[in-house]
């Protein structure tokens, strides 16, 4: 017995000796970290992290190759001692959450009767299933009874309905569901996804620039949860209150309801939910992804710099804004005169995507002038987003344009009116252009206490670029058209002050590129109309001169016409760090066409920054929302049956002719009220690719 | 010298420690997904069974035998069997970081390997001398590596397979493994 004790006592001596000895002899530096790292980890060496054992996925975390949260049996509370040993925030990863993108239901047309195993998998083993529609819900549940949560109900409708608190984003569902209907995403994964041609779009989804999923969020009206419409706006714009007011609404062109009865005035909608939550102060959560430890300089205040912060937050970046103007906003503030669009209305957006934190903002810094590439590279910054607009104003090729006192650029018009020191004009003005920005001109003018204020255009009233409520602003607020001109010559006195415009009379001759008949100058028609002022409004360029400096980094992006090229799908200019998106990226468009392209920058930077694919999918759908082409065949009907002809609400807006019409600065166009938009909520047919919803239904 | 080469052939094929002792049988699961792993292995339990062997030999003549401590026999290998272990790979890790990369995670893992205890103990009950005992401390972890990467090569063309989901994985690995032990059963006659 002794000896049995004295021997494993010695054994055990001797091998802790050895191995002592041993371990100072063969002794290897590794990085401390590694040791207390794997202090954190479970010890169950089950290699469900992925790596082999825990020492190498211990090694993994400090090396910066294996997240702070790889072992999955430690969990959350292995990730926050981990996060303390390498002195990071773990951060709470981003919740995965199961949506049911499929709205058609029992209202989904049949192909044929089918009786077999209830279970969506065996029905779309037939013919894929007996929908009409190739890629609809079946409806069997295979999803409920996946998911082990009990998060997942089938809903009145036909189509199941996720619960949002019980969802732990296992991924179930998914795995279950045969038609791709059911998806379990991150919020980033949700911002970073594009419309596609296999996505179950209604038509006014697929034609909205900046991709709003508008049946989901009329939907949430129509039940009263304005704050989740609101939420549903923000997942694709972040400045609802602004584009409720001055969107054009392309949109509500593609509005299936419109083949029986008037379009579903979806802005109106979008601007009711959005004011009701800043009106009540609703509580509202925007999730933001932890940090990734990256930086992104944004170059310009404007929408589309603020959608691509807004995005860029949300996924994880931290975003610097540079702004050469003193307010925040660029065109849509500088640009937008108050009446259409109230300061305090706009600031309220951008204060909500400043909200986000993480978004600092410096303003009166020049591009080119105070900074550039290289001090934004000097200054940490992985990637550059410019977005310097257009502001520059286009030549009308009168003689002395810029020499005859009284002559004015529109940009420059508009944004002295939005420095609060309006440039005096006298009684009788006279504005060039036929496009939103000319109406923004007329417009003001009245309100600046001109008593005569004439349009120029060269074409007619029909073929104005112009939004036609803008146009018929016009006629209430007394602007005369003169159409069909070609100005040619300023009359001045004798101190080269302005008196007059001579123009030539147009016919109208052949179409153009655009489908328009283009209009040619009759000699001898020469009229004089007497003016104290002309404002020029035929378009903006960008001022993008600090390219053609030599030997900046900035020298080696290209222009065209003052445009900076990009890549239309990434935003990726000719320098890989630099992306570029909205008007400076050309031509000048729509609020919310900047939007969208804020949003595709952000996924552009994004992917560029974690080394990601950075191509759309082969199938990205591509809409034309102006010449209304490219949406997903069968999608865009010629005629609908079993609508009922109900009549759009009307636009409420301040008494023409009253004086807060014609001499202040008060918001024309108002907010629908809850009654009224209701009842345009209900009007919505909840379309999807082919199903919609009749009206007797209701 | 016959007997050598008889002793290496059973040790390898008739007796194979995975198929027909059934010794080791965890990292012949756990480890044989992938062939690179599945040679890591390989390597890794002939590498340690050829140190332990000789070590627990030395132990057993020296002390155990004239001592008569022959119970406790079993406790003294795995206290051994792991401090040899632990100290292969710290001294592997200092001298030669090639192989000890090579060796990975298996190195550690083989501490608890039943497999290396089991020759270990079949080395003395046999009552081998030195020289046989070298020579089934490396003929039997050439059978288990033999055995291993065969499986591995199985499973590897298994996974691309059609196999109906219930069979997936653990299941047909382990019908594959029954089948393999079937086949090397019939090494019985050579001897």
């Amino acid at each position: 017995m002794l000896e049995a004790l004295l021997l494993m006592l010695g054994l055990g001596g001797v091998c802790g000796t050895l191995l002592g000895i041993a371990s100072k002899v063969f002794y290897v530096w590794e990085d401390p970290r590694i040791a207390q790292v794997e202090n954190c980890l479970s010890g169950a060496n089950c290699g469900g992290c992925g790596y082999t054992g825990c020492g190498a996925c211990a090694t993994a975390i400090v090396e910066g190759r294996a997240p702070l949260g790889a072992c999955i049996v430690g969990g959350a509370a292995a990730a926050q001692k981990v996060a303390a040993v390498m002195g990071m925030e773990a951060g709470a990863a981003e919740a995965l959450t199961s949506e049911n993108t499929c709205t058609g239901g029992f209202r989904a047309p049949e192909k044929y009767y089918y009786m077999g195993v209830n279970d969506c998998r065996a029905a779309s083993l037939l013919y894929a299933g007996a929908k009409e529609c190739a890629v609809g819900c079946l409806g069997f549940g295979s999803c409920v009874k996946a998911c082990l949560f009990d998060a997942i109900k089938m809903g009145p409708e036909g189509t199941p309905v996720v619960d949002g608190g019980k969802c732990v984003g296992c991924g179930a569902c998914e795995k279950a569901c045969p038609k791709g209907i059911m998806q379990v995403r991150t919020p980033s994964q949700r911002i970073l996804h594009v419309n596609l041609a296999t996505d179950r779009l209604a038509p006014c989804r697929q034609t909205c620039p900046a991709e709003i999923n508008i049946p989901k969020y009329i939907h949430h009206i129509r039940n009263k949860e304005y704050d989740k419409a609101y939420l549903t706006v923000m997942e694709r714009n972040p400045l609802p209150l602004s584009t409720g007011r001055v969107c054009p609404h392309p949109c509500e062109d593609a509005c299936r309801r419109a083949l029986g009865d008037e379009p579903v005035s979806i802005n109106q909608l979008k601007r009711f939910c959005s004011d009701w939550v800043f009106n009540e102060a609703a509580q509202v959560k925007i999730p933001v992804a932890p940090d990734t430890g990256y930086k992104v300089a944004i170059v310009g205040g404007g929408p589309s710099g603020f959608a691509a912060a807004y995005f860029l937050r949300r996924l994880g970046h931290k975003v610097k804004i540079f702004e050469w103007l003193p307010k925040l906003g660029g065109m849509i503030y500088y640009g937008i005169p108050q009446y259409r669009l109230p300061k305090e209305i706009l600031y309220k957006d951008i204060n909500r995507i400043l909200g986000l934190g993480g978004i600092e903002v410096k303003t009166g810094v020049k591009f080119g002038v105070d900074f550039d590439l290289e001090s934004l590279v000097g200054g940490g910054f992985d990637a550059v987003l410019m977005t310097i607009g257009a502001m520059n104003h286009a030549s009308a090729r009168i003689p002395d344009e810029d020499k005859v006192k009284g002559v004015i650029p529109a940009t420059v018009f508009l944004r002295r009116q939005g420095l609060g020191d309006p440039y005096p004009i006298g009684k009788k003005v006279g504005v060039i252009g036929g496009g939103n920005v000319a109406m923004d001109c007329l417009r003001s003018s009245v309100r600046l206490g001109a008593e005569k204020v004439y349009c120029l255009y060269r074409r007619e009233v029909k073929d104005m670029p112009a939004n036609k409520v803008e146009i018929e602003a016009c006629h209430h607020e007394g602007i005369q058209f003169v159409t069909l001109c070609t100005p040619t010559k300023f009359i001045t006195d004798h101190e080269g002050n302005l008196t007059g415009i001579e123009y030539l009379k147009n016919e109208l001759g052949e179409p153009d590129a655009s489908g328009r008949r283009s209009p040619v100058p009759i000699t001898g028609s020469e009229t004089v109309i007497p003016i104290d002022n002309f404002i020029l409004a035929i378009g903006q360029t960008t001022d993008s001169a600090f390219a053609d400096a030599e030997g900046t980094a900035a020298s080696r992006l290209e222009t065209m016409k003052g445009s900076i090229l990009n890549d239309p799908d990434t935003h990726q200019t000719a320098i890989p760090y630099v992306f570029t998106s909205g008007d400076s990226a050309g031509p000048p468009g729509l609020l919310v066409a900047a939007i969208g392209a804020g949003r595709r920058a952000a996924r552009g930077i994004h992917k560029y920054l974690m080394g990601e694919e950075m191509a759309f999918p082969g199938t990205r759908l591509r809409v034309d929302s102006r010449r209304m082409t490219g949406h997903i065949p069968g999608t865009v009907f010629d005629s609908i049956e079993g609508i009922q002809k109900k009549g759009r609400i009307g636009q409420p807006e301040l008494e023409p002719g009253s004086y807060e019409r014609q001499h202040t600065y008060a918001e024309v166009d108002l907010t629908v009220g809850e009654e009224e938009a209701l009842k345009e909520a209900n009007r919505c047919m909840r379309c999807c690719l082919t199903c919609y919803n009749i009206d007797t239904l209701f | 010298m016959g007997d050598y080469i008889l002793l290496a052939i059973s040790a390898i094929l008739v007796n194979n420690i995975l198929l027909i002792q059934y010794l080791g049988n965890c990292p012949f699961l756990g480890t044989s997904k992938k062939m690179e792993t599945a040679v890591g292995m390989a390597m890794a339990v002939v590498f340690v069974l050829a140190m332990a062997g000789i070590v627990t030999w030395i132990l057993e003549a020296v002390f155990l035998k004239p001592l008569g401590l022959e119970y406790i026999r079993t406790i003294v290998f795995i206290l051994i069997i792991a401090a040899l272990v632990q100290f292969v790979e710290i001294f592997l890790k200092k001298s030669i970081p090639a192989l000890y990369a090579g060796l990975g995670i298996f190195l550690p893992l083989i501490t608890t390997n039943c497999a290396v205890m089991g020759v270990c103990l079949i080395n003395i009950k046999e009552e081998y001398n030195f020289l046989e005992m070298l020579v089934s401390s490396l003929a039997y972890p050439a059978g288990f590596g033999l055995a291993l990467i065969l499986f591995a090569g199985l499973r590897e063309r298994i996974i691309i397979g059609r196999v109906p989901t219930p069979m997936q994985d653990v299941a047909i690995a382990l019908v594959t493994a029954g089948f393999m032990s079937l086949s090397f059963l019939g090494f019985k006659g050579m001897i």
